[in-house]
């Protein structure tokens, strides 16, 4: 005989409240997806563990092209530079570099890796306001494109390249007011106050060094893509201006990143869909300034410059989701419910500052509830979803966190629980795991334990009083 | 010394307070001394026209147990914190 009673659903009640409506409209039924790339979240979960990092490497090589397309397809030379520190796990690199991808690395670090990874040292943009002796030795012996911060940086690249008896290609970083944007000042040379041309003039009265590239990155998350036009505009004036002051020839403009992803910044009211520009409008941007600029120059006969992109967040960050499972519910004594899973802000950096979609693996029943998702962490600050209205779950349940493929990766601690597995999906629903979840012998592999405090066979008995 | 003990009768709502509530088969539920309205989901509104009925957690759990597919100890804990939250909403001014 078949069991004919009703499945379970937790018991609900919420109280009603006026002046909450949200003006856009009611609650929309809860949206679910129970696969990932093609591959079951169950089955994912079974094989690798929770929570579980998932890249689909289809969908970042799609993201690479749409990129490109859309420059390309509006300026003759265009060169992609794959940002490390957005997510340097190597398959995604890799699979980018396959894609053409040259890379951009902001320490000695990333320039190893770089390297380890099979990138040539004239493929390698490097950035960063911090390159030591040896990077920057190593960097300029392998025909590196170095791209300078402040003057401590040129003279050292210079002494380098007297030592070495090179004369050294070289870029320098502009900052400057673009209306639009809050102008990064710390990085780079400033064009409004002169500060750049007088790097330029120095540069050019260098025996060893020449000005070949100047490159820009005007902030993060930027969601008016208005300031791209003025920041190429601007660049693209100190250009002219630079090669006509010094007679320098300058063969690259690097916008550097900074265009949004589909993720929803907490403070911002309207969804990604609403605010955040397409890639198309940043490449109008940016290409129609480059173009009306480089008219005279191409008229003369000498090439446009190569516009070089560094964009990481947009092109990897929808490319990755992450899996948690719910560990506990709980009711808090202002009535919202609390929901306890298994992935914490030590692994999902992001979420300090987006509002991540959480996507449920099941069609939920019940009415949602305002819900705070709270990371396992022993920590007050380990917060997920500050609210989010969310049908009730059971323990086991699994969540999808998405997006979550720009800077997780990297900003990632391994802080009170192990680092978890990340696998790649590809080709025709292949899984591969591209790193490992972490083991103790992870986390004190990098650790020594001086002899005096070694353990012995007398651990766990009472301390001597007298000793 | 008087001995300290757990009845399950403070777990539900009182008789009083059950009786005036105006509960619709919707889930729709409204407090009229309060003012306030609430939303139950099924099981919730299950729960509160059992109560209405017969104020007893050991028949609540048995005609609970008898209509929905679960076990025991899934039903103590969600109808301690069900039955918790209730009694909370429902005192609130």
């Amino acid at each position: 005989m078949t069991d004919a009673r009703k499945p379970w659903v937790k018991p609900s009640i919420v109280m009603h409240r006026s002046g909450m409506v949200n003006k856009f409209g009611s609650v929309q039924r809860s949206q679910w997806q129970d696969q990932l790339a093609g591959v079951s979240v169950a089955a994912l979960v079974e094989e690798h563990g929770s929570p579980l990092f998932v890249i689909s490497e289809q969908k970042l090589r799609d993201n690479a092209r749409h990129l490109l397309h859309a420059f390309a397809t509006r300026y003759p030379s265009v060169r992609y530079a794959w940002s490390y520190k957005t997510n340097y796990l190597g398959a995604v690199c890799r699979a980018l570099h396959q894609e053409g991808a040259w890379a951009e690395v902001v320490s000695g670090f990333e320039y190893e890796k770089a390297r380890s990874l099979g990138v040539p040292g004239n493929e390698i943009v490097f950035n960063g306001p911090h390159k030591t002796r040896s990077s920057l030795e190593r960097a300029i012996a392998e025909g590196a494109r170095i791209q300078v911060d402040h003057l401590d940086e040129l003279y050292l690249i210079e002494s380098i390249a007297r030592e070495t008896g090179r004369r050294v290609p070289i870029g320098i970083r502009l900052n400057y007011e673009t209306g639009y944007t809050e102008n990064w000042s710390r990085f780079g040379f400033n064009v409004e106050s002169g500060q750049a041309m007088d790097a330029a003039w120095r540069i050019a009265n260098s025996d060893s060094l020449e000005l070949k590239w100047l490159h820009s990155h005007i902030g993060t998350f930027v969601l008016d893509h208005r300031a791209y036009g003025a920041a190429a505009r601007i660049v693209a004036g100190f250009m002219n201006d630079v090669e006509q002051k010094t007679g320098c020839e300058i063969d690259a403009i690097d916008i550097g990143g900074g265009f949004a992803s589909h993720n929803a910044l907490q403070g911002i009211y309207l969804p990604p869909e609403q605010v955040v520009p397409s890639l198309d409008q940043y490449a109008e941007e940016v290409c129609t300034p480059l173009l009306e600029a480089t008219y005279e120059r191409v008229a003369r006969g000498r090439p446009l410059p190569t516009l070089i992109l560094e964009t990481g967040r947009a092109v990897v960050d929808d490319a990755e989701s992450l899996i948690t499972t719910v560990v506990a519910n709980k009711k808090m004594p202002d009535g919202r419910r609390c929901v306890i899973v298994d992935a914490g802000v030590n692994v999902l950096f992001t979420a300090f500052w987006y509002n991540h979609q959480i996507t449920p693996t099941r069609d939920l029943t019940g009415a949602p509830e305002e819900t705070v998702i709270y990371g396992p962490l022993c920590m007050n600050i380990d917060v997920i979803r500050k609210s989010i209205l969310l049908p009730p779950v059971r323990t086991g349940d699994t969540l999808i966190v998405s997006p979550v493929g720009a800077y997780n990766n990297t900003q990632w601690l391994q802080f009170i629980e192990y680092r978890p597995r990340v696998v790649l999906v590809h080709g025709e629903a292949e899984v591969s795991v591209v790193r490992e979840r972490e083991t103790l012998a992870t986390v004190t592999e990098l650790e020594q334990l001086p002899p005096h405090l070694a353990p012995t066979d007398h651990d766990g008995q009472s301390p001597d009083p007298s000793r | 010394m008087s001995e300290l003990q757990f009845s399950e009768e403070s777990l539900l709502p009182d008789a009083a307070t059950l009786e005036r509530l105006a509960l619709s088969s919707s889930g729709f539920l409204f407090d009229p001394v309060s003012g306030h309205s609430f939303t139950l989901n099924e099981t919730g509104r299950d729960i509160l026209k059992i109560l209405q009925e017969t104020r007893d957690l050991k028949a609540l759990k048995q005609q609970l147990s008898d209509e929905y597919d679960l076990d025991s100890s899934t039903l103590d804990r969600d109808l301690l914190e069900f039955l918790g939250s209730v009694r909370d909403q429902l005192r609130r001014p």
